[in-house]
């Protein structure tokens, strides 16, 4: 990384309501070129929203600044140009093939050397010798591959995605990710929304959104360290009925089984020992955990924002 | 044996009931449609046309000359609208279709009626339109049974049985009266307007109901440049079909077509008007409502009222003067008098001025509204 760096996202203020229903509120984000951001917030946090914005897919309510240097109000049509969007749903012609949807992608950016590019992109997705096949015919996750494929064939500056591996496999996940880290090498910027930890914590920064809200913004450790959480794991019989007499107890946040382990998570290290401490007996025995980013973003959903706001 | 169980059956009506509930389109038209046809075509639809357009040419002044043009008026079959001065002038407008019917009236017309010797008035219709050809040839040959009998008293007086004049009937274009030379051009105008309104009604909501519209917008496609490229390959298909039905209409009902390379030029002129016209029309449409099934169901509403208001099924002339007005805005009614004009009169692209013009302005106007509700956004 170079010593200035410059923002591919440099965007303040972003806010955007559907009726009287605010599902943007003052989001400022800022991402540096060649950086992998994991946007991450439960179901209608309203990541959609904002990558939809970022790309002038909406128009936003409020909210000034540049993406890849550019008014991102105004100059929408650049923008699009050198941006890549994955859309949550699928959203490519079910009715044609790979290769003559990707051909469609390579002539609305009016690619030079169009076939080149496709055949290129084909090889380089595995999907050559699906190239005659339906794209509505795909399983899930070669429809994600072509998606991405679509994404990236006019080599963007800046790759927004959308949960581009829901219901992917692990090994179809881990490849997918190699190669978002291969382009983000290249200088790729990329602004993807996941609900797996595991991917978060693949990204070089992350940032949580909550309401509408972006409420945490860091590093994986960044967030946990700073989050103040302290996690207690315990193993032993009878966890079901452990979590749930746990989850009433003061001075803990969350508690949840994981198979033949329970792990609570609280603020406070001495409220959470007492609430714990008269399950410690016979085989069962807690041992003291870093949080996970889970633990960490369980406990950012069900505390109000303003908690986090006020800090 | 599997069970029959009403409890599923009521899951599945009551499913269908709230999903309908939500349509707010098909909704209205439930309603809407029967009570618009029912208005529209009850009061518009006339078998029986009258107040059918005609000039007179009178080159005789006399007494008994107006009283004939007086009862051809009173039978409230023809109005006579013009007076032209030169008969060359009628026959452009019976050409152009602004009359039915062009009445000749000789010059000593009153004085040989009134000396009893034989005289002839010329009554020349538009014999296109069967069914209006039909009721002006009715109207005519009654003239001279009732015309001018008051105005001869006396010695001119003729006995009952012995009319004064006789009409000498021309009909033009389709002399024969056969009524596929009518329907089969109009047919081109139904087909076009149906196949195309409906196809790109849907051109937009397809997108937006399958998600598509989502990449589409991602890229750097404007609208105009999306709205161009989608209704190009329509004009392709138009053409297709007019060629098709054009053919058709030659071996199959030797609908004629004595066209010169101008008239074919003039033809053609206001083909493309058209189908472009009808693109645009249900592009526009496609704009406007939030499903494929509601873009059929206005498609609909605007193909039905189309058969009955253009002059496709009925004389045009013949229905009542609101109805017209609504028939002048749909661009069929302009067309089906471009394709009847061209194949059975020779009309050439002066004859068509107005109707060429009308398809135009329908053109513009659609699609500066189309491209003003087409956005760059999901909003
Ligand atoms: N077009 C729309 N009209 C009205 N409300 C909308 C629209 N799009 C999104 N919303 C609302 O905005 C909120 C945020 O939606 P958004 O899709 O951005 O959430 P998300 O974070 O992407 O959720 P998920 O993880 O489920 O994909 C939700 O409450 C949703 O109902
Ligand atoms: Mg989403």
């Amino acid at each position: 990384m170079t010593e200035r760096m410059t923002a591919a996202i440099d965007v303040k203020g972003l806010n955007k309501s559907f009726g009287d229903k605010r599902v943007v509120r003052d989001v400022s984000i800022r991402v540096e070129e060649g950086r992998i951001t994991g946007f991450l917030g439960p179901n209608g946090a309203g990541k959609t929203t904002t990558l939809r914005l970022l790309c002038g897919l909406l128009t936003p309510d409020s909210g000034e600044g540049r993406v890849l240097g550019m008014d991102f109000r105004t100059r929408t049509e650049a923008i699009k140009r050198e941006t890549g969007y994955m859309t949550q749903r699928f959203s490519l012609y079910e009715d044609m093939t790979i290769e003559e949807n990707l051909d469609f992608i390579a002539r609305v950016h009016e690619l030079p050397e169009r076939r080149e590019r496709v055949a290129g992109a084909l090889e380089r997705l595995g999907l050559h010798y699906r190239r005659d096949q339906l794209a509505g015919a795909l399983s899930g996750g070669w429809k994600q591959r072509l998606a991405l494929a679509a994404a990236t064939l006019h080599e963007p500056r800046l790759l927004l995605l959308d949960e581009p591996t829901a219901g992917v496999d692990p090994k179809a996940r881990r490849e997918f990710w190699d190669k978002i880290h291969a382009m983000a090498d290249q200088g790729l910027t990329v602004l993807v929304s996941t609900h797996y930890m595991d991917e978060a914590e693949r990204c070089h920064d992350i940032g949580y959104i909550l309401d509408g809200r972006l409420i945490v913004r860091g590093t994986a450790e960044e967030i946990v360290s700073g989050s103040g959480l302290v996690t207690f794991s315990g193993e032993g019989p009878d966890i079901g009925r452990i979590t749930r007499e746990l989850e009433k107890q003061e001075g803990v946040l969350s508690a949840s089984a994981f198979g033949t382990a329970v792990r609570v998570s609280g603020a406070d290290r001495d409220a959470l020992r007492r609430a714990i401490a008269p399950y410690e007996r016979g085989p069962f025995a807690w041992v003291e955990v870093t949080p996970s980013l889970e633990d960490v973003f369980i406990q950012l959903t069900s505390r109000p924002p303003d908690d986090w706001l006020a800090q | 044996m599997k069970r029959l169980s009403l409890a599923r059956i009521v899951a599945v009506m009551v499913k269908e009931f709230t999903q309908l509930r939500r349509d707010r389109i098909t909704y209205a038209m439930i309603l809407v449609m029967p009570l618009m046809q029912l208005l529209l075509f009850g009061y518009a639809i006339n078998t029986d046309p009258r107040h059918l357009p005609a000039a007179v040419v009178a080159h005789d002044h006399g007494r008994l000359a107006d009283a004939v043009v007086a009862t051809l008026e009173r039978t409230s079959y023809i109005d006579v609208r013009y007076l032209p001065a030169s008969e060359g002038e009628m026959d452009r407008m019976i050409r152009r279709g602004d009359i039915l019917l062009a009445l000749t009236i000789p010059p000593d017309f009153s004085q040989r009626v009134l000396k009893g010797d034989r005289t002839q008035i010329l009554a020349e219709i538009d014999a296109t339109d069967p069914i209006a050809a039909g009721a002006v040839s009715a109207a005519v040959a009654a003239l001279p049974s009732y015309a001018v009998q008051q105005d001869l008293r006396g010695p001119a007086a003729r006995p009952a049985g012995s009319p004064p004049f006789e009409v000498v009937v021309h009909r033009l274009y389709n002399p024969e009266g056969i009524t596929s030379y009518n329907i089969v051009p109009g047919l081109l105008a139904i087909i076009l307007s149906m196949t195309l309104v409906m196809m790109t009604s849907m051109a937009v909501t397809r997108e937006v109901e399958r998600g598509t519209m989502e990449s589409l917008l991602a890229t750097p496609a404007t609208p105009f440049e999306v709205m161009i490229g989608k209704l190009l390959p329509y004009v392709a298909v138009g053409i297709i079909q007019t060629a098709v039905v054009l053919i058709l209409a030659r071996v199959l009902f030797s609908v004629p077509m004595a066209q010169s390379l101008a008239g074919w030029f003039a033809l053609s002129v206001g083909i493309v008007l058209f189908i472009i016209g009808n693109l645009a029309l249900g592009y526009l449409i496609s704009t406007l409502v939030r499903s494929q099934l509601q873009a059929m169901q206005v498609s609909m509403f605007y193909i039905m009222p189309s058969l009955f208001l253009s002059g496709f099924m009925f004389p045009f002339r013949g229905l009542p003067l609101w109805a017209q007005a609504i028939g002048e805005v749909m661009p069929i009614t302009h067309f089906l008098r471009i394709v009847r004009g061209s194949l059975l009169k020779g009309q050439m692209l002066g004859d068509m001025g107005p109707d060429l013009l009308a398809l135009g302005a329908f053109l513009i106007a659609v699609a500066a509204l189309t491209l003003a509700r087409s956005r760059t956004t999901l909003d």
